[in-house]
């Protein structure tokens, strides 16, 4: 009985969320000084045209109906159609995310890969190299724009060095040996069995999620030292070492262990805002992901578009703040129901 | 206490370096060759492609696909426009009265698909696009073509004859021009019908599908991502002499520019200046440039009092620096065009009488009672190059005494104030519709000037009354001998030169930049006669 109150308190809080997230990005749209109808008929269109296409857009209709029509559209699962691409919007969707997905993704295990082990060694070895290590890639990580490491890192790693392939997600040669079928390319192509295709997609994809994976480092390795030192300094530790354990084991079985329960929220709040889409590290990579085409959709005030994006990142940071939750729980008994 | 062998043991800090250089590894590739050699990789921001209709796409990079994918009944020599032929038409003869064209058709003729083309065909396209009446529609119905009446005013009269019949006897070389345009691509009819919903003439389909007849076809289509043509083996002339051309969007210049250097891409279409100058200096990299169709522009609304005044807006011409701005802000991009017809078009003036002359400038502003300038405001896209003449402008007109305030906008933003007459002065720019003089009179017409007109040309949205102008333009478009059609546009041009509330500024160049293995590569002066099938790679 308690539980399914629990429930349905939650899916109310939940329908909730999404209607106010949609209702102020619906009106803001509305209300932000960008004629939709240009996009669609462009600057040379006679009036009569643009008028008409006005009227087929529902664009007259009081802003409330709109938003109520809006709505009920999309409890039956129709998105629209978007106005830059002649698609439907829920297609042009699976056609981005998976691919912010996919660079995302990496990105976030490359940067808790590597930085919670930075952030650990930081803390342990407090005042020396690694500390000092990773304060500077932390004040890089912060300072410098991200399009400009990442066209600098192009202009090394690709053109000069040769060492991974270009812009875009994968090779002209490759793009037809196999079926897309979930857009994550990494899946499909080993799903298919073509082992060079996936090479080739993966030689693409390293560079932006290392980037991507470098500023999402510069944070959680800075956020690991901070909880690892707050943990090393608490009595329990005092006491392990009187008892002989092994430093290893306190740092990782011990402190660590619990530095993971803050840690967990940061690290998937950091993968929450790698998955809405960074724009300039897909302007600069050619990549088709969901932050330019959200972008791009908002400058031409094609909402059918922004809504459908906003409807995914939204969902995207109820998931991962759920996921946080749970975490926590499993990771700190005391959170556990009684 | 050795720390790091107690933070790992060996053994995890072996697996942890076999890992990394495993991870590395993959991220290799041998180095394959770069691009296919029968495959032309074009890098372009093709971000304004919304549909792939001929009946209903207006923007720049949809014309490109279309001239390269669809045939018309005539088109124009890109080396000499001012010379026709026939695409589909054998031949086309002009009425005595001047109001009927009548087109024979080339014989067995196909279309990519494998139906034939017939005069039914041509016929059915051009009812289509004067019955859907999308944007580019005008470019026909402004023949006398209505709903109601395009069934009889154009008609197959035998099964390869086309007869046309216009409202009025206007200049041939006029109708030929717009029949040029996209919208007057021949689409196969069978094809479409058979993808007909709701009686829509295969409009839903046709946003993101192909049924022409050009010496490419539709591949694929990945909006904002790319586009990839193919071969059409049923091309009736020269075939394409690449296989496939893929068009690669990419937006960042500096990107684009990567490609090229390492060979990814064989073409980049949009190199910002600094980075042609770069490219330039490459070996093996090759530029090419082409005076295009659109103008650049500063316009006065004359809604504003002050700017409504003649000696103002004469002033204004004055305090514009334009050799500086030739020699360094659009140097390779643009030509110094004080003109509303691109250089390129039968009757189109190169008088530049104006330069920067502040004296004057001030003589002017004190004749029209503003001894101590005033303040004005401009609204501006934050892009270059439009940017940095705005910037400039800014300054030589202070120098007068006129303080500009710049209201900085995104590209759609600006475009909406502008076109709702809210603006003091805006900086903009305006590309031809189709090849022939008529299309930028946009800057002249202006039969009603009041708020809910039903034309809404360039010289409404500054609300400037010209009938004279506006009288002249419409004589120009009925006058048969091209002598004096040339005539009455250079009248026209020198009038709008003196009294305009326009600021004419440049004539855009496109510039891109190929790699040297790549020949016969050449940017139209429209959109739509960029012909990349006829670029092929040693």
């Amino acid at each position: 009985m308690k539980f399914s109150r629990a429930l349905a308190r939650f899916a109310l809080a939940i329908a909730l969320t999404y209607l106010g997230l949609l209702a102020v990005t619906f009106f803001i749209g509305r209300v932000i000084p960008v004629d939709p109808v240009l996009a669609v008929v462009g600057d040379h269109a006679p009036e009569h045209v643009v008028e008409r296409v006005r009227e087929e857009m529902g664009l007259n209709k009081p802003l409330l109906e709109q938003f109520g029509i809006y709505v009920s559209k999309v409890l039956r699962g129709d998105f629209g159609m978007s106005v830059l691409t002649s698609n439907p919007v829920l297609d042009d969707i699976k056609r981005t995310f998976p691919a912010t997905f996919e660079l995302a993704t990496l990105g976030i295990l490359i940067g808790a890969g590597f930085g919670v082990p930075l952030g650990v060694w930081a803390a342990v070895r407090r005042g020396g190299v690694a500390d000092q290590v990773v304060r500077v890639m932390g004040l890089v990580g912060y300072s410098v724009p991200i399009f400009w490491l990442g066209l600098m890192a192009l202009v090394l790693f690709y053109a000069k060095l040769d060492w991974v392939a270009g812009p875009g997600r994968i090779d002209v040669t490759y793009e037809y040996m196999f079926t897309p079928s979930t857009g994550i390319l990494l899946l499909d192509t080993a799903m298919q069995g073509q082992w060079e295709a996936f090479r080739n997609v993966f030689s693409h994809l390293i560079l932006p999620a290392s980037l991507l994976g470098y500023f999402s480092l510069a944070y959680i390795s800075r956020m690991t030292r901070s909880f690892m030192l707050n943990e090393l300094s608490q009595e329990y530790v005092v006491a392990a070492r009187a008892k002989g354990i092994s430093e290893a084991r306190i740092i990782w079985r011990h402190a660590l262990r619990n530095a993971l329960v803050p840690l967990v929220t940061v690290i998937t709040l950091s993968y929450a805002g790698l998955l809405e889409g960074s724009v300039l590290t897909e302007t600069v990579f050619a990549w088709p992901g969901l932050g330019l085409y959200i972008t791009n959709s908002l400058q031409n005030a094609d909402m059918n578009a922004v809504l459908g994006g906003t409807i995914v990142v939204g969902s995207v940071f109820i998931g991962l703040n759920l996921l946080s939750d749970l975490l926590y729980r499993t990771l700190d008994p005391r959170t556990r129901a009684r | 206490m050795k720390l790091a062998s107690s933070l790992l043991t060996r053994r995890q800090l072996g697996v942890a370096a076999a890992a990394s250089a495993l991870v590395l590894s993959l991220g290799t590739v041998p180095a394959l060759a770069a691009t296919p050699p029968d495959t032309l990789v074009v890098a372009f921001a093709f971000d304004d492609m919304i549909t792939l209709d001929p009946g209903e796409a207006f923007e720049i990079s949809t014309g490109e696909f279309i001239g390269n994918t669809y045939s018309q009944l005539v088109r124009y020599d890109v080396a000499d426009p001012s010379k026709l032929y026939g695409d589909l038409a054998k031949s086309w003869k002009v009425s005595e009265d001047g109001k009927s064209y009548t087109f024979e058709l080339k014989p067995n003729l196909k279309f990519a698909s494998g139906n034939p083309l017939s005069a039914e065909d041509v016929v059915w396209s051009l009812q289509r696009a004067v019955l859907m009446d999308k944007g580019p529609a005008f470019i026909l119905t402004q023949f006398g073509f209505t709903k109601d009446n395009v069934k009889n005013k154009i008609k197959a009269t035998g099964p390869l004859t086309v007869t046309i019949e216009t409202d009025k006897a206007y200049a041939p070389t006029f109708v030929l021009n717009c029949l040029t345009a996209n919208v007057a691509a021949v689409l196969d009819k069978k094809l479409v019908l058979s993808k007909e919903v709701n009686g829509d003439m295969g409009s839903a389909w046709m946003k993101t599908n192909y049924a022409g007849s050009g010496a490419m076809k539709l591949r694929e289509w990945r909006p904002n991502e790319v586009l990839v043509l193919e071969r059409n083996d049923n091309f009736y002339a020269d075939k394409s002499k690449p296989a496939r051309v893929i068009y690669r969007h990419i937006k960042e210049s500096a990107t684009q520019r990567l490609l090229l250097e390492k060979g990814d891409a064989d073409i980049a279409r949009n190199l910002t200046p600094q980075d042609l100058d770069a490219v330039v200096k490459t070996q093996g990299i090759k530029t090419t440039a082409t005076p295009k169709g659109t103008v650049y522009y500063i316009s006065l609304n004359q809604k504003n009092p002050i700017l409504a005044k003649p000696e103002v807006r004469e002033a204004l011409k004055w305090l514009v620096d334009y050799s500086a701005i030739g020699d360094t802000i659009i140097k390779n991009i643009g030509v110094i065009h004080q003109n509303f017809m691109p250089v390129g078009l039968l009757g189109a003036s190169t008088v530049n009488p104006y330069k920067l002359d502040v004296d004057k400038a001030k003589a002017l502003l004190k004749k029209a009672g503003y001894p101590n300038g005033f303040k004005v405001t401009i609204d501006m896209r934050t892009v270059q190059p439009v940017q940095g003449i705005t910037e400039a402008f800014q300054q030589t007109a202070k120098r007068a005494g006129i303080d500009v305030e710049i209201i900085p906008g995104d590209g759609k933003q600006v475009l909406t104030k502008y076109r709702a007459r809210t603006h003091d002065m805006y900086i903009g720019q305006w590309g031809a519709d189709y090849w022939d003089p008529n299309t930028n009179t946009d800057f002249v017409r202006n039969a009603d000037n009041a708020d809910n007109a039903k034309v809404k040309s360039l010289a409404w949205r500054n609300a400037w009354d010209a009938p004279a102008l506006y009288m002249q333009a419409d004589a120009a478009v009925l006058e048969r001998d091209p002598a004096r059609r040339k005539a009455l546009y250079d009248k026209m041009q020198a009038e709008f030169r003196a009294t305009s509330p326009f600021i004419m500024l440049y004539q855009q160049t496109e510039v891109a930049a190929y790699r040297s293995n790549v020949s016969g590569f050449r940017i139209g002066s429209t959109s739509d006669s960029t012909y990349v099938y006829r670029a092929a790679k040693r």
